[in-house]
């Protein structure tokens, strides 16, 4: 039961230091310096981007949007579940966006559509998109990392943050 | 709402930080990783690191990443590191995999800092005045040598019961199981011991053993060079992750195919399914406790066909009918194939009837087992095995008819072969040959009937994880709480008048119960004297995991507080029970208590397998590195430790330890559930309770009660149930349920999922919040091996899903491609 809606990995090369029209590229290298004099331990969350992902009118239910967070070397997936989740934004409380790193060996993670669960071929781990990216069953030792989302008053969706550490960096804004 | 770490940097590794070998000390695999600790105030770049990556791109699948949970700040020689555990990819055994267990190793440390696992014990506590009160090392080890140095030798040894890990990694390791055995088995002659599993002191692969063959004999790379795996009672993928991962999975996508005796399906047969193709994946879900007779079947299929390796069963196995006469220390007798099939014989037709699996199964598995291939050439199988065979239905028979094939088809000591226990833990056990004797006691029973005055418990925790838990558990209470009453009772009194009241309180039936472990565990609420341990990487620690590979796991860190490596503690113990045997005038007794001075764990090893082992030091392990040396070690050459990967390569079986060398069959006779009690329990239960276990927990999750991630995911113990059951019984996701039948009772959340079949049930073991042990009769076989698997109860509802149980996703744990 191969899953049609994919993210689509190869599509994301073409992508790569282009598409996003948004302010991104100068708060990357802002980030980049800040992060060698990081607090060592959690505390102050890093500066983000704020980037435009897509307008509302773009997704439809259960059919995930690849997009690229907060660099276009962080592939992920925006996705409208039909139904409010915690976490959800939008006017159903239903949109939410994930990374598609799996964070157990940063293999990208499929979206199965009919149980609504990332599913990584790398080492069988599975993550509930409708449970704010609970790993189901898996190897990673956090669960898919979230993207806190804002929706501005024309519907345009923003990625602003992450809820934990992307897979293959010491620091979310590289 | 799933748990967010809301981490999203951590400091970097500097080029100068410094290095430690680790060995994973959670389960049997044993993976390396490397320790990473520096300085609190510094950090690398991204372009220089000890990493050695440019930390300023995006790694790519397989890349070298450290987790938030790989981080940590603990204390190292009294300052405070960064640490940072990362998998180790030039390691042969996982190739810089990880596992959920493992990569959590240093989050699992106790931190001042980062506040992490502040259960831990930090120093010796006392019962004083209805609490336990901290004290120094010197006092709490005075008392405990009063009260046993008095009831040793006024009462002798056998009043002293003893609970002891006998396994590598954690706390366990050579260190520590010599230093514990040299106490018990050598100063003292002790016999009612009973290990951390079981409710007695025994071998839980008697059978393969009395065959002659050790239950580890082969390498992890026999699985990417064999024609098939079969595996019987064992889920790898959830508890051997690093063995499934790097080495089956190999196999398969060499050719392999893939077989898996299990009543439930697991997520090991889907993801064989994926890795292999469906076509060459077969499950024999059999009816639980029926292996047996599904072995034999098989064996006798292969028998009858001729597939059997003639030349090799003429060499390397008995050939003069019985050798072994069964007795009480033997439930089966044991001699050549011909002998053994006079009871085995079983055809597929009656084993698909017992078993409930179709016949054409039967015979396609000991095809795919044993059937030459099309050009002639033999078949190579590697079989393994676990719980559902060790902890499960007529341990010693069950073993005995697995061992069979292998043997039948020379499936042992060769390359592509092997028939080994897959395993829970590392091994490392190296004490004094003990005394116990066979069978040994049964402990439990012992304790329950009144026996014993004292209790000596190391990092042992029977209230969650023995049977017949809920019993021990009330007399353990009762008996312990006499020695509280005494206590609080003297409690203004003198040292000598607390110790009077201590000993009056054990001869009107108390227990006086002195508890070693890492944290204060759940037996530990009636111990009375509490003494701290470290665990590994605390200290240095060798263990050897399933293919028998030996490593030094380094320390990296300090131990909480005042805690201490297990064979120090047990040296302190020695030489406290030296010096008051003294002071009692009793100075032969007390001469038996000298050879423990100790400064280090490294002495406790050279003390103890260093002396069986002459070529293996501590350099010379830390030379070897995360690859180690496979035991036994047999030489020193260049520099390196010579080892052997594979045992009974020249076809000479030794392990029952018979001059003749040759190997044993075992007349494996099927006596249906053999425990006392599972007949009549299945014909008056509704559902089979499986003890099963899951890859996100390490044991009785006894770090993982106090890790935010995991406490999120099961807030309580799941009970995977089938979804046409829990529709009948009106149950929803994450409802509380009970389970309970004359032995008592236990509870958990409700998981729907079709993997449960009708009527079965499949509840995690020994959860802090729902001890299975509760529902498991005592029923054990001749050698005193319980059957935890083979548990059937009712199950009611107790409560709705909590606002806990409601966040939790109840999806199915299979992957989809
Ligand atoms: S597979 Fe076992 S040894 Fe390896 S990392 Fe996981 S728990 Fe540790
Ligand atoms: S990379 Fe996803 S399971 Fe291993």
């Amino acid at each position: 039961m191969r899953c049609k809606n994919l993210v689509d990995v190869g599509r994301r090369q073409f992508l790569r230091g282009g598409a996003m029209a948004t302010a991104g590229a100068a708060v990357v290298t802002v980030a980049g310096a800040s992060s060698a004099s990081a607090a060592p331990v959690a505390g102050a969350q890093l500066d983000y981007p704020s980037n435009k992902l897509a307008n509302i009118a773009d997704l439809k239910v259960n059919e995930p949007m690849d997009i690229e967070y907060p660099d276009a070397d962080s592939p992920g997936a925006l996705i409208k579940l039909g139904k409010a989740v915690e976490g959800g934004v939008g006017p159903d409380g239903d949109i939410v966006a994930f990374s598609t790193l799996c964070p157990h060996k940063g293999y990208n993670v499929n979206y199965n559509d009919k149980d609504r669960t990332m599913n990584c071929p790398g080492h069988f781990s599975r993550f509930d998109v409708e449970s704010g990216g609970q790993q189901v069953w898996g190897h990673a030792t956090s669960n898919l990392p979230q993207f806190v989302l804002r929706v501005d008053a024309k519907g345009d969706i923003y990625a602003e943050g992450a809820s934990d550490l992307i897979f293959g960096r010491p620091s979310n804004v590289l | 709402m799933a748990f967010k770490r809301q981490i999203d940097r951590l400091p970097i590794p500097p080029k100068d930080a410094k290095v430690h070998n680790v060995t994973c000390h959670y389960c049997i695999v044993g993976c390396g990783y490397k320790a990473y600790t520096w300085p609190r105030n510094k950090q690398g770049t991204a372009k220089s690191n000890a990493l050695g990556i440019d930390l300023s791109q995006q790694q790519g699948a397989d890349g070298t990443w450290v987790a938030p949970s790989m981080h940590n700040i603990v204390r190292q020689d009294g300052k405070d590191v960064h640490l940072a555990v990362v998998p180790d990819k030039e390691c042969v055994v996982n190739s810089g995999l990880v596992s959920i267990r493992g990569g959590r190793m240093a989050e699992n440390r106790p931190s001042r800092i980062t506040n992490t696992q502040q259960q831990r014990l930090t120093d010796p506590m006392i019962w004083r005045n209805g609490t336990w009160q901290p004290t120094s090392w010197d006092d709490a080890l005075d008392l405990v040598a009063r009260v046993t140095a008095r009831v040793i030798s006024e009462y002798g040894e056998d009043e002293l019961l003893v609970s002891m890990f006998d396994h590598g990694g954690s706390a366990g390791g050579y260190e520590n199981t010599w230093g514990t055995g040299k106490l018990y088995f050598q100063s003292m002659n002790i016999k009612n011991a009973r290990i951390h599993n079981r409710p007695a002191y025994n071998s839980e692969v008697h059978a393969t053993r009395d065959m002659g063959i050790g239950e580890l004999n082969y390498s992890y790379s026999d699985y990417e060079v064999t024609d098939t795996i079969f595996m019987i009672g064992a889920n790898s993928l959830e508890t051997q992750t690093n063995l499934f991962l790097n080495h089956m999975r190999k196999g398969m996508e060499n050719g392999a195919r893939f077989i898996s005796v299990d009543p439930r399906r697991t997520v090991t047969i889907n993801a064989a399914e994926e890795i292999a193709g469906k076509e060459n994946v077969l499950h024999l879900p059999i009816d639980p406790g029926s292996d047996m007779v599904l072995m034999n079947a098989i064996l006798t299929h292969i028998v009858d066909n001729g597939w059997t390796d003639k030349e090799f069963i003429k060499n390397s196995t008995f050939q003069g009918g019985e050798a072994v006469a069964a007795d009480a220390a033997h439930p089966a007798g044991l001699g050549s194939l011909d002998y053994a099939m006079q009871t085995c014989r079983t055809t597929t037709a009656k084993a698909a009837e017992i078993c409930k699996v179709p016949e054409a199964d039967i015979i396609k598995a000991a095809e795919w087992i044993a059937k030459p291939k099309a050009d002639g050439s033999r078949r190579k199988c590697v079989t393994c095995y676990e719980k559902g065979i060790i902890w499960g239905n007529d341990n010693y028979r069950s073993n005995g008819a697995i061992v069979n094939i292998a043997l039948a088809t020379g499936n042992i000591g060769r390359e592509g072969g092997g028939c080994c226990r897959l395993g829970g833990h590392q091994e490392g056990y190296y004490r004094p040959a003990d005394h116990v004797g066979r069978p040994a006691t049964y402990v439990d029973q012992l304790l329950i009937s009144g026996g014993g005055k004292v209790q000596h418990i190391w990092a042992c925790d029977h209230f969650k994880t023995t049977l017949n838990a809920a019993q021990y558990k009330k007399v353990h209470r009762r008996r312990a709480g006499m020695v509280k009453d005494a206590m609080d009772a003297a409690a203004s009194g003198t040292r000598e008048q607390q110790v009077e009241a201590i000993l009056a309180a054990v001869n009107a039936g108390g227990l006086f119960v002195v508890d070693t472990d890492i944290i204060h565990s759940q037996i530990g609420q009636n111990a009375h004297v509490i003494l701290p341990a470290v665990e590994s990487n605390e200290m240095n620690l060798t263990s050897m995991n399933g293919e028998r590979r030996l490593r030094l796991s380094e320390k990296y860190m300090d131990g909480p507080g005042d805690a201490k490596p297990d064979c120090l503690i047990a040296a302190g113990i020695a030489q406290n029970l030296e010096r008051v045997l003294r002071e009692m005038g009793k100075n032969d007794y007390a001469d038996k208590f000298k050879g423990y001075d100790w400064k280090t764990e490294e002495d406790a090893f050279m003390d103890g397998y260093h002396q069986g082992n002459p070529d293996v030091t501590y350099d010379r392990l830390r030379a070897m590195g995360n690859n180690g040396v496979q035991e036994p070690v047999h030489g020193y050459e260049n520099g390196k430790l010579l080892g052997t990967p594979r045992l009974y390569a020249d076809g000479k079986f030794d392990r029952h330890g018979r001059k003749d060398k040759k190997a044993l069959f075992c007349a494996a006779g099927w006596r249906g559930l053999q425990a006392p009690g599972k007949e009549r329990e299945r014909a008056t239960h509704k559902f089979w309770i499986n003890n099963v276990r899951a890859n996100i927990f390490w044991q009785n999750q006894f770090l993982d009660q106090d890790n935010d991630f995991i406490q999120d995911r099961f807030p309580y113990p799941f009970i995977e149930m089938n979804p046409q059951d829990m529709a009948d019984m009106g149950l929803n996701p994450g409802d509380l349920i009970e389970i309970h039948n004359e032995n008592g009772s236990t509870q958990g959340m409700a998981y729907p999922t079709k993997t449960a079949r009708p009527g079965q049930v499949a509840m995690v073991f020994g959860s802090p919040s729902g001890s299975q042990g509760n529902v498991v009769n005592p029923g054990v076989n001749e050698l005193v091996l319980p059957d935890y698997k083979h548990t059937w109860g009712n199950i009611r509802k107790i409560a709705n899903a909590t606002p806990k149980a409601k966040g939790v996703s109840f999806k199915s744990k299979e992957y989809t491609s």
